[in-house]
C-alpha cells in the first residue's frame, strides 16, 4: 500500500529509502526530501513532551494530487516517512499508524544488532522483509 | 506461431525429449498424457502449463507435433526462468537455460532433470523427495568437521542452495551430493552448480549472499551460461576442467550419468539421512560452543552482550553484513544480548557459513531457542528433537512469532526484568483497573480530600474512624494541624481517596496524587507503552476508596444526602466524627479556594461541632429564605468581622463572596448553613465551650457555618462538642488574632483547602479516566499490529 518507504537519520540523510520499482524513483526521492521541511517543521512546532507515542505520529504531511505524504519521528529525530497512493482506499489513520509503529519495531531491532553502526545504511533483510510486507500488502 | 530457433544444445534436449514422450515413435506427434507429465514435471503452476500449451498451438491443434513440443518446451524454460510468457519470448529471450523437469518416477526424466540441474537450487531431486536444506551434505560428510571453526575451502563445499527455509525452495541438492560425492576424491572444487539451468528459483539464487567465491560465481552464472556448455550431455568429454562451471557441471553430467545408478542410491541413501535437520548441532559442536561461551560469560545462564558477541563474531572474518544478518537471525528476542541457545545458534550459523553453507532466510527451527516462558532459562537444549524439513523452519518461525510480538514489546527495553513487569502491570491493570474504576466516584467531601497520610483503602467507617481517632489525637497542635483535624473529621469518604492525597497537608491533592502516579509508573516506564499506562492507571484507581457523591444541596435531610454518611455516622457515635463525616452532599463545590485571609474568626469549627442534626431538617426550611437573604448576611458578615471571639458570629466577609462568587450550589449550601448555623447558634449558644456565638450576626455565622458544617460535621452532637472543644483549644492558641478571626480564617483556609482538593481529586480523577481511555486505544492498537505480524505474508 505504500508506495515509497524512507528512514531519514537525525542529520536528515537517508538511512533507508525505498520504492515500488514501477514508479520513477526519482520522483519520490523528491518527494520525500521536500516532505522533510515539513517534518521540521511540526517538530518544532510540538515543543516538549515528545514522550507521548501519538505525537511521534505526525499524520498527513501534504497531500498531492497523487500521492500523500505521511510522517512519523522518533525520540532520537530519526524519521520515517511513508508516501501511500491516494487512489487507495484511503486507508484509515490507525492502519498508518501501526504501519509507522512496525517500521518503529523494526528499526529497533536492526539499532539491537551490534553490528549495525547507527549512520549506516540499513541493510537488514528482516527490516527489507518488513518494508515488503507493508509495500506489497495489496497484492 | 513465429519460427523457433534452438541452439544446439537445446536442439539436442528437445529432441531428447520429443523422443520421450513419443512413446509411439510416430516422430512427428507426441503422446498428450507424457507431454501433459513432463509438464508436471517442471514443476509450474498449471495456469502456466495451460498458457504454454495455449502458446504453442497444441490446444489448437489439439496434439503436440513437433514444432508444438518444441515450441512448448522452450516457453517451460522461459516460464522457468522467470520470464513473462509471451510468444515473442520465445526467440527473443537470450540464453535461456534449457528447461527443467522435475524428475518424476521415470529414471529417465530423472536422469535429465539432473544432468541438467546442476545448481544446488535446483532440484535435480528426486522423486519428490524435498532434500533437506543446504547444508545437508555437508553435515553428513562431516559432522566432526564442525567441531572446529575451521574454515574449510570453500571449494570443497556446496553452496547450498538456496535458503533453507523458504519455502519455495526446492529440493535440493541433490545433484550436488552426487557431485560432491563424486568430486571428493578429485579434491573438487568449483562445484558450483550447473549455474546452467538458471535458478530455478531465481529469487533464492539472488539471495545467495555469496561470499564464497564459489558462490559468487554460482550466482553470477544464474543467468544461463552459455548454452554451449550444454552441449549435450552425451558428448561431454569426461575430464574435468574444473575451472569453470561449467566444464564442471559438463563433468558431472557425464560422471552422473555413468554412475547415476550408484549414485542414485546414495542420493536416496543421503536424502533420507538429510531428514534430519541439517541445522542441527551435534553434540560435540555444542560442547565447544558452551565452552566458546563460557569464556566470554561463565555463567551459563546470563547473556553476552551485544559487542563482546560483535568482538568474537568478528574474529571469524565473516563480511560484517554476514554478521549482521546472523545476529538477525540468532537473537531471538532482540534484546540485544545473547543467551547461551541463541549464542548456539549464532555459533553455528557461523559455522556453516564459513563452511560455504549459505544462511538462511529465517531461522531453523533446532536452531531457535526455545521459548518455554519469558523467562531466561537459556539452557534449553536447542534441539527440539523435530525432524526438520527445510520447509518447516518457514513455519516455525511464525509459530513463535505470536508469542514475539508481545515479547518484543517488552524485551527489547526491559531485558530480564520484562516478565516481570508485565506480570506487574497486567496485574494491576486486569485485576485493579476495574473494580477501582466502577468505585471511583468524585470524591465529594472536599474535607477528606486533604492529606491523610494513611493510605488506608476505605470502607467508610473504618477507616473514618482511624483517622479521626489520629487526627483528633494528634491535632492538638498548631494551627496548620487544625484544618487538617477539621478535614479528616470531615473524611469519611474522602478517605477512599488516594492515599496519595493524604500525604502532607501542605500539599496540594495533586501533588499527592502525581507522586503516586508517577511512583509505579516510573519503574515501567521502559515498558511498552501499553503496560506502563496500564499500571500506570491501575495505581490510582487503586488507591482511592470510592469517594462518596458530590453533595447536594438538598434541601433534605443533611444526614440523608448520603447512606454512606449515614452508615458512617451510625458507626462513629462517640467519635470524633465531628464534621468529618459531614454530609458528603453539601460540601463539595466549597467556595473557590481562595484564602481568604478573612479576619473572622475559625470558629465555624464550633458552630458545626454544636450544629446538631436533630435540628437538621427544620434549619433545612429556613435555609430557602436566607438563600434570597444572602446579600445582608454579608453586610452582616463585614459588620461582623470584627466581632467578638465567637466564630459562629463571624464569617469572614472574604469568605461570603468567594462563596457567593462560587456556583450557586455553593450558595445554596451556605444558605442551608446558615440556616442550619442559626439553629445551631441558638442551640449552641449554651454548649459552645469557647465561643459565646454572638446572637449578633446570625446570618454571617451561617455563612462561615456552612464552611465547617456542610464539609465536615453534619453534626453529631457529641462529636461536635468534642470537636469544638478541640478546635476551641487549638485555636485559643492563637494568640495574636481575636480568637474569632483566628477561627474563622482557619475555617475559610480549611474549607478552601478542602475545595481545592476536592477539584484536584475530580482532575485526577478525569486523568485518570482519560489515561484508561488511552490505553485501551493503545492495547487496541498494538493487538491490530500483532494481528498484522500473526497474519504472514500471505501474498508472498
Amino acid at each position: 500500500m505504500a508506495v515509497c518507504i524512507a528512514v531519514i537519520a537525525k542529520e536528515n540523510y537517508p538511512l533507508y529509502i525505498r520504492s515500488t520499482p514501477t514508479e520513477n524513483e526519482l520522483k519520490f526521492h523528491y518527494m520525500v526530501h521536500t516532505s522533510l521541511d515539513v517534518v521540521d517543521e511540526k517538530i518544532s512546532a510540538m515543543g516538549k513532551a515528545l514522550v507521548d507515542q501519538r505525537e511521534l505520529y505526525l499524520g498527513l504531511l501534504y497531500p498531492t494530487e497523487d500521492y500523500k505524504v505521511y510522517g512519523y519521528v522518533t525520540n532520537s529525530k530519526v524519521k520515517f516517512v511513508m508516501v501511500v497512493d491516494s487512489s487507495n482506499t484511503a486507508l484509515r489513520d490507525n492502519e498508518i499508524r501501526s504501519m509507522f509503529r512496525k517500521l518503529h519495531n523494526s528499526y529497533t531491532d536492526v539499532m539491537c544488532n551490534p553490528f549495525y553502526n547507527p549512520g549506516d545504511r540499513i541493510q537488514s533483510r528482516a527490516f527489507e522483509n518488513m518494508v515488503t510486507s507493508m509495500m506489497i500488502q495489496v497484492c | 506461431m513465429e519460427g523457433l530457433t534452438l541452439s544446439d544444445a537445446e536442439q539436442k534436449y528437445y529432441s531428447d525429449l520429443f523422443s520421450y514422450c513419443d512413446i509411439e515413435s510416430t516422430k512427428k506427434v507426441v503422446v498428450n498424457g507424457r507431454v501433459l507429465e513432463l509438464f508436471r514435471a517442471a514443476q509450474l503452476p498449471n495456469d502456466v502449463v495451460l498458457q504454454i500449451m495455449e502458446l504453442c498451438g497444441a490446444t489448437r491443434l489439439g496434439y503436440f507435433g513437433r514444432s508444438q513440443f518444441y515450441i512448448a518446451l522452450k516457453l517451460v524454460a522461459v516460464a522457468q526462468s522467470g520470464f513473462p510468457l509471451r510468444v515473442e519470448s520465445i526467440n527473443t529471450v537470450k540464453d535461456l537455460p534449457l528447461p527443467r523437469f522435475v524428475a518424476s518416477k521415470n529414471e529417465q526424466e530423472s536422469r535429465h532433470a539432473t544432468s541438467y540441474s546442476s545448481d544446488s537450487e535446483n532440484q535435480g531431486s528426486y522423486s519428490g523427495v524435498i532434500p533437506p536444506p543446504p547444508g545437508r551434505g555437508q553435515v553428513k560428510k562431516g559432522p566432526g568437521s564442525h567441531d572446529a571453526v575451521q574454515p574449510r575451502p570453500a571449494a570443497d563445499q556446496q553452496e547450498p542452495a538456496s535458503p533453507v527455509v523458504s519455502p519455495q525452495q526446492s529440493p535440493p541438492t541433490s545433484p550436488h551430493t552426487w557431485r560432491k560425492h563424486n568430486r571428493h576424491p578429485s579434491g573438487g572444487n568449483s562445484e558450483r552448480p550447473l549455474a546452467g539451468p538458471g535458478p530455478f528459483w531465481s529469487p533464492f539464487g539472488d539471495t545467495q549472499s555469496g561470499s564464497s567465491a564459489g558462490d559468487a560465481v554460482w550466482s553470477g552464472q544464474s543467468p544461463p551460461p552459455p548454452q554451449e556448455n550444454w552441449v549435450s550431455f552425451a558428448d561431454t568429454p569426461p575430464t574435468s576442467t574444473l575451472l569453470t562451471m561449467h566444464p564442471a557441471s559438463v563433468q558431472d553430467q557425464t560422471t552422473v550419468r555413468t554412475v547415476a545408478s550408484a549414485t542414485t542410491a546414495n542420493e536416496i541413501r543421503r536424502q533420507s539421512s538429510s531428514y534430519d535437520d541439517p541445522w542441527k548441532i551435534t553434540d560435540e559442536q555444542r560442547q565447544y560452543y558452551v565452552n566458546q561461551f563460557k569464556t566470554i560469560q561463565p555463567d551459563l545462564n546470563g547473556f553476552i552482550p551485544g559487542s563482546a558477541a560483535k568482538e568474537f563474531f568478528t574474529k571469524s572474518k565473516l563480511p560484517i553484513l554476514e554478521l549482521s544478518h546472523i545476529w538477525e537471525l540468532s537473537d531471538f528476542d532482540k534484546d540485544g544480548a545473547l543467551t547461551l541457545d541463541e549464542f548456539c545458534a549464532a555459533f553455528h550459523l557461523v559455522v556453516a557459513r564459513k563452511n560455504g553453507y549459505d544462511l538462511p532466510e529465517k531461522l531453523p527451527e533446532s536452531l531457535m531457542p526455545k521459548l518455554i516462558d519469558l523467562e531466561d532459562s537459556a539452557d534449553v537444549g536447542d534441539q527440539p528433537g523435530e525432524v526438520g524439513y527445510s520447509g518447516s523452519p518457514a513455519e516455525a518461525p511464525p509459530s513463535k512469532s505470536p508469542s514475539m510480538p508481545s515479547l518484543n514489546q517488552t524485551w527489547p527495553e526491559l531485558n530480564q526484568s520484562s516478565e516481570q513487569w508485565e506480570t506487574f502491570s497486567e496485574r494491576s491493570s486486569s485485576s485493579q483497573t476495574l473494580t477501582q474504576f466502577d468505585s471511583n466516584i468524585a470524591p465529594a467531601d472536599p474535607d477528606t480530600a486533604i492529606v491523610h497520610p494513611v493510605p488506608i483503602r476505605m470502607t467508610p467507617s473504618k477507616i473514618h474512624m482511624q483517622e479521626m481517632e489520629l487526627k483528633r489525637t494528634s491535632s492538638d497542635h498548631t494551627n496548620p494541624t487544625s484544618p487538617l483535624l477539621v478535614k479528616t473529621s470531615d473524611l469519611s469518604e474522602e478517605n477512599k481517596i488516594n492515599s496519595s492525597v493524604k500525604f502532607p497537608s501542605g500539599n496540594t491533592v495533586a501533588d499527592g496524587y502525581s507522586s503516586s502516579d508517577s511512583f509505579p509508573s516510573d519503574p515501567e516506564q521502559i515498558g511498552s507503552n501499553v503496560t506502563r499506562q496500564r499500571s500506570h492507571s491501575g495505581t490510582s484507581p487503586d488507591n482511592t476508596a470510592p469517594p462518596p457523591p458530590p453533595p447536594r444541596p438538598q434541601p433534605s435531610h443533611s444526614r440523608s444526602s448520603s447512606l454512606d454518611m449515614n452508615r458512617t455516622f451510625a458507626v462513629t457515635t462517640g467519635q470524633q466524627q465531628t464534621g468529618a463525616v459531614a454530609h458528603p452532599p453539601a460540601v463539595p463545590p466549597r467556595p473557590q479556594p481562595s484564602q481568604a485571609p478573612g479576619p473572622s474568626v475559625h470558629r465555624p469549627v464550633d458552630a458545626d461541632g454544636l450544629i446538631t442534626h436533630t435540628s437538621t431538617s427544620p434549619q433545612q426550611i429556613p435555609e430557602q429564605p436566607n438563600f434570597a437573604d444572602f446579600s445582608q448576611f454579608e453586610v452582616f458578615a463585614a459588620s461582623n468581622v470584627t466581632e467578638e471571639q465567637d466564630g459562629e458570629a463571624e464569617k469572614h466577609p472574604e469568605v461570603l463572596p468567594t462563596e457567593k462568587a462560587s456556583d450557586p450550589a455553593t450558595s445554596l449550601r451556605i444558605a442551608q448553613a446558615d440556616g442550619k448555623i442559626e439553629e445551631k447558634t441558638a442551640a449552641s449558644v449554651p454548649a459552645n465551650v469557647s465561643k459565646g456565638t454572638t446572637p449578633l450576626a446570625p446570618p454571617p455565622k451561617p455563612v462561615r457555618r456552612r464552611l465547617k458544617s456542610e464539609d465536615e460535621l453534619r453534626p453529631d452532637v457529641d462529636e461536635h462538642t468534642q470537636k469544638t472543644g478541640v478546635l476551641a483549644a487549638v485555636l485559643a492558641s492563637q494568640p495574636s488574632i481575636p480568637r474569632s478571626v483566628g477561627k474563622d480564617k482557619k475555617a475559610i483556609q480549611a474549607s478552601i483547602r478542602r475545595n481545592k482538593e476536592t477539584n484536584t481529586v475530580l482532575a485526577r480523577l478525569n486523568s485518570e479516566l482519560q489515561q484508561q481511555l488511552k490505553d485501551v486505544l493503545e492495547e487496541r492498537i498494538s493487538l491490530e499490529v500483532q494481528l498484522e505480524q500473526l497474519r504472514p505474508f500471505s501474498h508472498l
